[in-house]
């Protein structure tokens, strides 16, 4: 069976997600806050999964700019506001 | 029609993630308490399930675009499958939290909790319900290669409540 391109986007959102869940494990199992590198990488690893979703399951990136910019626009933001506060509150 | 609700909820949502981003930042003892309590597999696995969800809607629109309507029919079923997974786990989630006297009002933490789980809870009850109508609908022939627009829409609004987890998987339950 050929694999299509969303099943692999549904492999690396799984993938993804368990690679947030390991980065996480660490300073849940040991109540700590998550460092500096590890908040960066699971935000990355949120923004790289809603752009998947966004772009490839929505399909915006075939979709006029204004919606797709709208969708993107808003991962960023929302990403950038959590990415400061989280930041700002363990640094 | 679809895209303008999209729109008004990642607005409505991006405020609550907002507000409990800053939050956390002025109560960071507070909110650490709170989280210290929320359980990261759960959150892990209501993740997979969420995407497994988008994974089989998104085979279903592809089935019907190539009419091949039973399949799309069974990739709607799997869907809500996974939406119907997500409830029970969630489910199970809250129930363990108001047995150990879990009360929403208890302080910042504990509202903006249940405000942005319970909401987007809500989000995946609806879920549930759209694909369970699709999939009626589906059985009964409803939809072909040229006449599809319903499974798309309900995809299509699938997508933005696992687009929003996304965002809400990582800042309630990992970040900490």
């Amino acid at each position: 069976m050929r694999l299509k391109r969303e099943d692999l986007i549904f492999a690396l959102l799984a993938l993804a997600t368990l690679a947030s869940g390991w980065l996480g494990e660490g300073a849940a199992l040991q109540g700590q806050h998550l460092g500096t590198l590890a908040t960066l990488a699971v935000l990355g690893l949120s923004g790289i999964k809603g752009a998947m979703i966004a772009l490839d399951y929505m399909e915006l990136r075939h979709a006029p700019a204004i919606w797709r910019r709208a969708v993107m626009g808003w991962l960023m933001v929302v990403l950038g506001v959590v990415a400061l506060a989280s930041l700002v509150s363990t640094g | 029609m679809v895209w303008l609700l999209v729109l008004a909820e990642l607005l409505t949502f991006g405020l609550l993630f907002a507000s409990f981003a800053v939050a956390r930042r002025l109560q960071p003892g507070m909110f650490a308490q709170g989280q210290a309590e929320l359980s990261l597999s759960t959150g892990v696995l209501n993740t997979l399930l969420l995407v497994a969800g988008s994974w089989a809607a998104v085979r279903a629109v592809r089935s019907f675009e190539a009419d091949h309507r039973a399949s799309g029919g069974r990739w709607l079923l799997a869907a809500l499958a996974g939406a119907v997974g997500f409830l029970v786990v969630k489910s199970h989630e809250f129930l363990g939290k108001v047995q150990a006297g879990f009360d929403w009002a208890t302080n910042t933490f504990t509202l903006l909790y249940t405000l942005l789980t319970g909401f987007h809870y809500l989000h995946v009850l609806v879920g549930a319900i759209v694909f369970a109508v699709l999939w009626h609908k589906a059985r009964q022939g409803a939809y072909s290669q040229s006449d599809h627009m319903g499974p798309i829409s309900g995809a299509v609004f699938w997508h933005m409540v696992d687009l929003l987890w996304m965002v809400l998987f990582s800042l309630v339950y990992v970040i900490r």
